[in-house]
């Protein structure tokens, strides 16, 4: 038996999915044109899958930072936050995260992956029990795995679920750890954080929230949806990435704990690989400010969420419960969904195709996510695209202005 | 307590075919992973029913360790007797 002989199914759906030649796994843009437009196959292509909320990956001042940090400290920094790769603007950076959070203290981290991965798998010890939203992102999952806690999934978004199981525990020695997120990244709802504080304060618990997806897109200094719930003083862990909103790559967590410098010594996902680029921390510091002083970014990318949102609702599409940066549409099986992607592409707009079992109950998804660098004109030409195309493979029903058109047509002038 | 075993097993078979397709028949020595034509999500929201219908939590290293649906069963009788 060969050693990729296990992965036999894995072929088979993979080849299943490759309509036209075009594997969804493997799309390579030749060109980038801005935070919103691309080069694909040859053909220019609107930007709707990309998680640049903000639009920030080529904003002036950030590409100039990472240009000045580069000249200055180099290419890379070759080593370990704990050995020889903590330069002062590290340093500094965490500084600035944490003052934007209000909160003590923050770590950075290479990835925002090896943030959850480095925090969940070293709070949560052996006698303790991780309680995390059953819609969790995989490097949760990944951090439950590395962890040597008792994990248990509640369901999603569901505050009474969590407190009937956090009851289950209550003879149980340990801690109990309380692992959601700001928004999810498939259908972009968000969580009832509110409600979740409430459970933590009166059952117990240290609650952890991944802001991903809602650094910069929800709350008004952009803080995500802990700053709108109101619940930063109940959240003991924020963990986020510099690679959405802030347009570049990384992960933090900030925490007012006192211990929490600890971490940098126990945590392993932060202490055996290299810490991030000059250039990186460059341009995220330089993001940080800009989100820190412009609301206007974060007011922009709801209201063209919200557009979206509302045009593809109209249209008769089935979305995901909210408007948020996230817009999902639920396709009706993953062959129209491969189909659906293929046709957006061929036609100038790019977004995401999202399978399960990546998608929560199943769901095949087209995924568009919104940037505040979009403009009108681009909202309207991706949606005049995607309800063509929702016409043409009769997710939506026919068009009745067509209809209109038809009918009135033959009327005699 | 080996009636309640076997009380636990008929209920999960019970459910689980109302979960997976119709071509699949479900025995105790159907292997969870590879025999029940689910994906590791939906198999995963399978287990928040059973744990919703037992009153338990089954923790995630439980459910690696089982490989058939005989064994899960045991397991739920397990975690039952367990919280009393």
């Amino acid at each position: 038996m060969g050693l990729f002989s296990k992965f036999g199914d894995v072929r088979a759906a993979l080849d299943s999915l490759a309509v036209d030649g075009r594997n969804p796994f493997d799309v390579c843009f030749d060109t980038i044109i801005s935070a919103t437009e691309a080069v694909l196959e040859g053909r220019p292509c609107l930007l709707f899958g990309t998680n640049n909320y903000l639009g920030l990956t080529f904003d002036a001042t950030c590409i100039a930072a990472a240009v000045k940090s580069v000249h200055e400290s180099g290419t890379g920094t070759t080593g370990s936050r704990i050995a020889n790769g903590t330069y002062c603007d590290h340093a500094l950076l965490e500084q600035r995260i944490a003052e934007f959070y209000g909160k003590r203290a923050a770590m950075i981290f290479t990835t925002g992956y090896q943030a959850n991965l480095g925090l969940i798998s070293t709070i949560a010890g052996r006698e303790d029990q991780l309680l995390i939203d059953a819609d969790s992102h995989a490097s949760i999952y990944d951090a439950c795995k590395l962890s040597t806690a008792e994990v248990i999934r509640f369901r999603h978004n569901d505050p009474e679920d969590l407190a009937r199981r956090l009851h289950r525990l209550k003879d149980r020695p340990g801690n109990r750890i309380i692992v959601t997120e700001g928004i999810f990244s498939m259908l972009g709802d968000s969580a009832p954080l509110k409600e979740i504080a409430v459970v933590k304060r009166e059952l117990g618990a240290t609650l952890v929230v991944d802001e991903a997806h809602s650094l910069g897109t929800r709350g008004k200094k952009g803080r995500g949806v802990c700053e709108e719930a109101g619940v930063a003083n109940d959240v003991d862990f924020v963990v986020g990435t510099f690679s959405k909103s802030l347009g570049a790559i990384g992960g933090f967590a900030v925490s007012d704990l006192p211990d929490f410098d600890l971490l940098r010594i126990l945590c392993r996902p932060y202490m055996f690989t290299a810490s991030l680029p000059p250039a990186v921390v460059g341009s995220v510091m330089a993001a940080l400010a800009r989100i820190s002083t412009d609301e206007s970014l974060g007011a922009r990318v709801r209201s063209n969420s919200a557009k979206l949102y509302r045009a593809l609702t109209l249209a008769g599409f089935e979305l995901g419960p909210e408007p948020n940066a996230i817009v999902a549409i639920k396709m009706p099986d993953t062959g129209t969904a491969v189909r659906f992607w293929n046709q957006l592409i061929q036609r100038g707009v790019y977004a995401n195709l999202a399978l399960p079992p990546a998608t929560p109950g199943s769901l095949s998804l087209i995924r568009c996510s919104v940037s505040a660098a979009h403009t009108e004109a681009q909202i309207d030409k991706a949606l005049s695209v995607i309800v063509s195309v929702g016409r043409e493979l009769r997710v939506l029903g026919p068009d009745p202005e067509q209809g209109l058109v038809r009918r009135t047509g033959s009327l005699p002038l | 307590m080996i009636g309640n075993a076997n009380n636990i097993e008929a209920e999960v078979l019970e459910l689980l075919a109302h979960k997976v397709p119709a071509n699949i028949n479900v025995t105790p020595e159907t292997p969870i992973v590879a025999g029940l034509g689910l994906d590791s999500v939906a198999i995963l929201d399978f287990i928040m029913d059973l744990e919703d219908r037992f009153d338990i939590s089954i923790p995630l290293d439980r459910v690696a360790e089982v490989q058939t649906v005989g064994e899960l069963s045991q397991a739920i009788e397990a975690l039952k007797s367990a919280a009393g």
